[in-house]
């Protein structure tokens, strides 16, 4: 079974952590996923980072231009995450924009992937339908789950087709918003949380975009199965350096 | 083959809406409404008044008398230039304006790169009494100062792309930010033929009055509704895209798009997207667009502010490689030489971007009696400055 299926089967909140790859410095990736591990955490996103990156606010917009400009390339990242399954057994994703993943060769990109022991793929701006179109096949050859999102504007169709065709879990959206742009959760959040709750889904839903902290962590996973941490983390290794990542963790859960 | 977009949003290969989820309601609730809005005897009677008697259309179609006899050929120039605002660009903001009212919305947001395009849309928000947002590279606030100025006079609030860049990508991907941001109330008028579908054709459609209006216009000067050749500058494409609109079909039309070269093509400092980019994806869509190896998008270069786009539109790209049109590279300095030859020639100052078409004249030779229209997309006084310089004036 895929590693992410295995955990979410664990009776327990989970907490999920994004990091931009080659931030703050080109040779992180390794030293931060291992950290990540043993404080705790239980899902790890690697963020490759795009010159682009459209649904992003502007903290992961900077630590992706200091990522490229320090030479973080797609090679790069997969060279530095060759070794990684001998230390590491948390899921690991990879979250990308398709443009790079594109140049790279789908099928090699899903192929090389597996070979390193990545679990599955979030890519915000490959459509659903192009997926099941065109990509499915090669990702399921190799494995690999590809994670879809929901947000508020959601329709209650197209999210039970999104549930339907869901391996793993869903990525739920918090708010209509780019990363990084709240702080705090309110009335609508909550309703959307639970209008989707009730829908009694399938897959489990992660909940992303406005989580960067104990109090909003515990907030979004009173409804969801687990949730993501993004914008705050790298704000924080952009402040504090990946010696403390421990210490951002434990504040969290 | 056709070269005009399928039920699925492509152009051969190219186009398609490769956008984030968050963007999915938005572009859905355009793409299901947009062509049957446009058929709408109230839209269509509204958006041909405004460009009858707002934007100064039919635009004429100009014989250039004096530019003929020294290519030995002849030469119609389709005068976009003489549009309200200068250019052709209003034709699409006018048309999207009243797509923004139809669709209910309330707030218009939009990315600029010369300004033109802010200034257009600026124009019509003014017009319709609408909250308007323009997003404009931090560099290109700078070197745009009179077009900034505008915009600010016209209502409209110009907002800073801090990120990036700092130029027309960078623009558009704020103008994306803000839209994922305020799913509900606001329309995004993108400015050319580019973005997920359906806003390449929809602009195209907006755009098509241009070479409606040429067809009977020459029918009228040459008995014959289609010339030999029709020529227009790409940047993302749009004037090309309504130059070329109504000819796609026509084979015996031949089509040359002019792109631009910057220092040259094989300088490092150019925006000849045919021939330095490769398939991939830029603001929704799938298309030609100029990127490192690694699938990173890089930042194109060209003295013309309006050419500086590192994609093409979609069906821009389909048109190059199905060979459907012919795609030419003009330098800087090629484009400025000939922007200053039409001046002199003809008593017409153009813009920077329509010299870049203008250059083609001294890259190929034309028969003596082949008929030519060229799409003079937009007027100089924006680009005085660049003129100033370059010519030391």
């Amino acid at each position: 079974m895929n590693r992410i299926n295995q955990k979410l089967q664990e009776d327990k909140k989970l907490l999920s952590i994004y990091f931009t790859a080659g931030f703050p410095q080109l040779n992180d990736t390794f030293t931060i996923i291992e950290k990540l591990e043993e404080s705790g955490v239980d899902m790890i996103e690697i963020g490759l980072p795009f010159s682009d990156p459209l649904a992003d606010g502007p903290t992961i917009q900077e630590s992706s231009t200091t990522a490229l400009n320090n030479g973080m390339t797609t090679k790069v990242l997969f060279e530095q995450l060759k070794d990684i399954r001998k230390t590491v057994s948390i899921p690991l994703i990879i979250m990308g924009y398709f443009n790079p993943m594109m140049q790279y060769g789908i099928e090699e990109f899903c192929k090389k992937c597996a070979e390193i022991g990545i679990d599955g793929l979030i890519i915000p701006d490959l459509p659903v339908k192009e997926y099941t179109d065109n990509y499915k096949a090669i990702f399921e050859k190799y494995g690999l789950i590809n994670v879809f999102l929901i947000t508020p504007q959601t329709s209650d169709e197209r999210i039970r087709f999104v549930d339907d065709i869901s391996d793993g879990f869903i990525y739920m959206v918090s708010s209509a918003s780019v990363t990084g742009s709240q702080s705090g959760f309110g009335n609508t959040q909550e309703e959307y949380f639970q209008r989707i709750a009730s829908m009694k889904l399938k897959a489990p839903q992660i909940i992303g975009f406005g989580i960067s902290n104990a109090e909003t962590f515990k907030q979004a996973t009173s409804k969801a199965k687990g949730a993501i941490i993004g914008s705050a983390f790298v704000k924080h290794l952009s402040n504090k350096g990946v010696g403390s990542i421990n210490e951002f963790i434990k504040e969290i859960c | 083959m056709s070269y005009f977009v399928d039920e699925k949003g492509y152009y051969g290969q190219f186009g398609g809406a490769y956008i984030p989820e968050m963007l999915y309601p938005n572009v859905e609730e355009l793409r299901q409404n947009y062509l049957k809005i446009m058929q709408e005897d109230s839209f269509k009677k509204e958006f041909d008044e405004l460009l009858k008697e707002y934007v100064g259309r039919p635009t004429p179609l100009y014989f250039a008398k004096r530019l003929s006899e020294k290519y030995n050929t002849k030469i119609y120039l389709k005068r976009e230039d003489l549009c309200h605002t200068g250019a052709h660009k209003v034709n699409n903001t006018i048309g999207q304006i009243l797509m923004a009212k139809r669709l209910g919305k309330n707030r218009i947001i939009a990315e600029t790169g010369a300004g033109q395009h802010g200034v257009a849309t600026a124009t019509v928000c003014a017009l319709m009494g609408i909250e308007c947002i323009v997003y404009m590279g931090e560099i290109d606030i700078a070197r745009q100062a009179p077009n900034v100025a505008r915009m600010k006079m016209l209502g409209a609030t110009v907002v800073p792309a801090l990120s990036g860049s700092r130029t027309l990508k960078d623009a558009t991907n704020e103008a994306i930010r803000d839209w994922i941001n305020n799913p509900v109330d606001t329309h995004y008028i993108i400015g050319s033929v580019v973005g997920p579908h359906p806003y390449p054709d929809m602009v195209a459609r907006f755009q098509s009055v241009i070479s409606e209006e040429i067809k009977w216009q020459l029918n009228k000067k040459e008995g014959n509704e289609n010339p030999d050749y029709v020529i227009a500058c790409v940047g993302g494409g749009s004037n090309a895209a309504g130059a070329f609109y109504h000819y796609l079909d026509e084979e015996s039309v031949k089509l040359i798009a002019v792109e631009a070269a910057g220092l040259g093509v094989d300088s490092g400092e150019s925006a000849a997207t045919s021939v330095l980019g490769n398939e991939g994806i830029i603001h929704g869509s799938k298309t030609l667009l100029m990127q490192t190896q690694d699938g990173q998008i890089t930042e194109p270069y060209s003295i013309s502010a309006g050419l500086d786009y590192p994609g093409v539109g979609p069906l821009h790209a389909h048109l190059c490689e199905s060979k459907r049109a012919e795609f030419v590279s003009v330098t800087d300095d090629e484009a400025m030489q000939a922007g200053l030859e039409l001046c002199e020639l003809e008593g017409i100052i153009p813009a920077i971007e329509s010299s870049h078409a203008l250059a083609i004249f001294k890259k190929k030779a034309f028969k003596e009696n082949d008929v030519i229209v060229l799409n003079l997309s937009g007027r100089g006084d924006k680009d005085l400055d660049t003129y100033i310089k370059y010519f030391k004036l």
